[in-house]
């Protein structure tokens, strides 16, 4: 696995650099127009941010249950991912919909749980910083909240009247348009993996120095 | 399970016996509770009377900040009596525990909401005593969901640097939207006819967080504790 680590990173790098040339050759949307193109960037990010969650989520109730390290590291590496491309999410989100809505903003069912899910993996790596001793469970327990939010991010835009498109957009788009988009995806997922994976041995390699140096003080 | 509601009712009149006592905690969140509405009353004003919106905003909030402060200081005075390790050990079930701790601070909560909802009444004009069936559901409702987790971060936070910021920073995004549907139901019950039809969805939207939330600490409190 970790022999794939850096042509990982280089068919990412590869896939990223050649994403805008077929987004530019995508068609165009017919109300939208240019600015509709955000969304080939925007829906990967928001899917990685909801999956990450779920990742985070998923670490946090195993290190809960067994108390494995790796867990730990998994969940605070997820969580950071969570924040980063969250940050894209509500970044292009709306940056788009200025120019699609005519507002920057709207207090909807999506947009607000997205921003609260956001928050508060926000506060989990604050949690973790200032934390002190043992916030590594207490983190924990955090990011199990926060991963029980993530389905009612996905189906509020379905249960409610909301401003955002519905799930159905995806699923129906034509070939022309879909087809760029699951490049896209599938570049942002290589990208979220290999970043993980780093993140999760830097994290490795950090408690195994501190480890060391408190050996050192004895 | 009748020892499940045993234990929690132990912990019940051991809060509720104290805070009888000293009456600390519910003196002082309700003064803090009542200053927060009389601040917020003094800034929403034009020409010269509070907004009747705004006084269903700031019902949830002065709940919102007097809640974390009683939060906090529930478990702070465990911690400095050092009763939080005596609740640790005994031989009881940590869920019960977490829920005899819930109750106690949603009592000392209730008798704060029920000096300040007729408080916010009267400031901001609002015919919050209109519905009052509805009206106490929904602060019930909302009040547990928010003290659910609350009682469980604030408890496991007991024990970590910078208790006090982390708690509101913690709390805060889970229970945002518990917030969100009680000011929404809220304006549901203050508008000219009252929507009960729209509180009551909020209502029960609530009774559904309250669920999931209690049943998420129950299950996350033994592992959170174990120290």
């Amino acid at each position: 696995m970790r022999r794939m680590f850096l042509p990982a990173l280089f068919v990412a790098a590869a896939m990223f650099a050649f994403a805008p040339v077929y987004v530019a050759r995508a068609p165009f949307e017919s109300t939208m127009g240019l600015v509709q193109k955000i969304f080939y960037f925007h829906f990967p990010s928001a899917i990685l941010m909801l999956t990450s969650a779920i990742v985070s989520g998923v670490g946090s109730a195993w290190f809960l249950a067994r108390k494995r390290p790796s867990a730990d590291r998994l969940a605070f590496a997820a969580a950071e991912l969570t924040v980063l491309f969250g940050l894209l999410t509500l970044v292009t989100g709306p940056l788009w919909a200025r120019k699609a809505w005519g507002v920057w903003w709207q207090w909807d069912a999506r947009l607000t749980m997205s921003l609260l899910l956001w928050m508060i993996f926000v506060a989990y790596l604050l949690l973790r910083k200032y934390g002190g001793p043992g916030s590594e469970t207490l983190s924990a327990g955090l990011a199990v909240f926060g991963m029980a939010n993530v389905p009612f991010i996905y189906v509020s835009v379905n249960v409610w009247r909301t401003i955002h498109p519905k799930t159905t957009v995806v699923p129906t788009l034509p070939v022309d348009m879909s087809a760029p988009l699951w490049f896209c995806f599938a570049a942002f997922a290589l990208l979220y993996m290999t970043l993980l994976t780093a993140r999760m041995r830097l994290e490795e390699q950090r408690s195994q120095l501190e480890q060391l140096y408190l050996e050192i003080e004895d | 399970m009748h020892e499940f509601f045993r234990v929690a009712w132990i912990i019940v009149k051991k809060d509720l016996t104290v805070e009888v006592r000293s009456r600390e905690i519910l003196y002082t969140t309700l003064f803090f509770a009542i200053s927060c509405v009389l601040v917020f009353a003094v800034a929403f004003v034009r020409e010269g009377a509070a907004l009747t919106e705004a006084g269903a905003g700031i019902l949830w909030i002065a709940i919102a900040f007097a809640g974390t402060l009683a939060l906090g200081r529930t478990f702070e005075r465990e911690r400095h009596t050092e009763t939080l390790r005596a609740l640790l050990l005994a031989p009881a079930d940590r869920p019960a525990v977490y829920f005899g701790k819930l109750v106690g601070i949603v009592a000392l909560l209730a008798a704060t909401e029920l000096i300040l909802l007729p408080l916010v009444a009267l400031l901001f004009q609002a015919p919050l005593l209109g519905r009052p069936l509805l009206m106490g559901l929904l602060m019930a409702a909302g009040t547990i969901g928010f003290c659910a987790v609350g009682t469980l971060f604030a408890a496991m936070l007991v024990r970590a640097r910078s208790r006090d910021v982390l708690l509101p920073i913690l709390l805060y995004p889970i229970t945002i939207p518990v917030i969100i549907a009680g000011v929404r139901g809220t304006l549901a019950l203050l508008e000219q006819v009252p929507n009960e039809a729209l509180a009551r969805f909020w209502i029960a939207l609530l009774v559904f967080f309250d669920v999931v939330f209690v049943t998420l600490s129950l299950w996350t409190f033994e592992p959170l504790m174990t120290e």
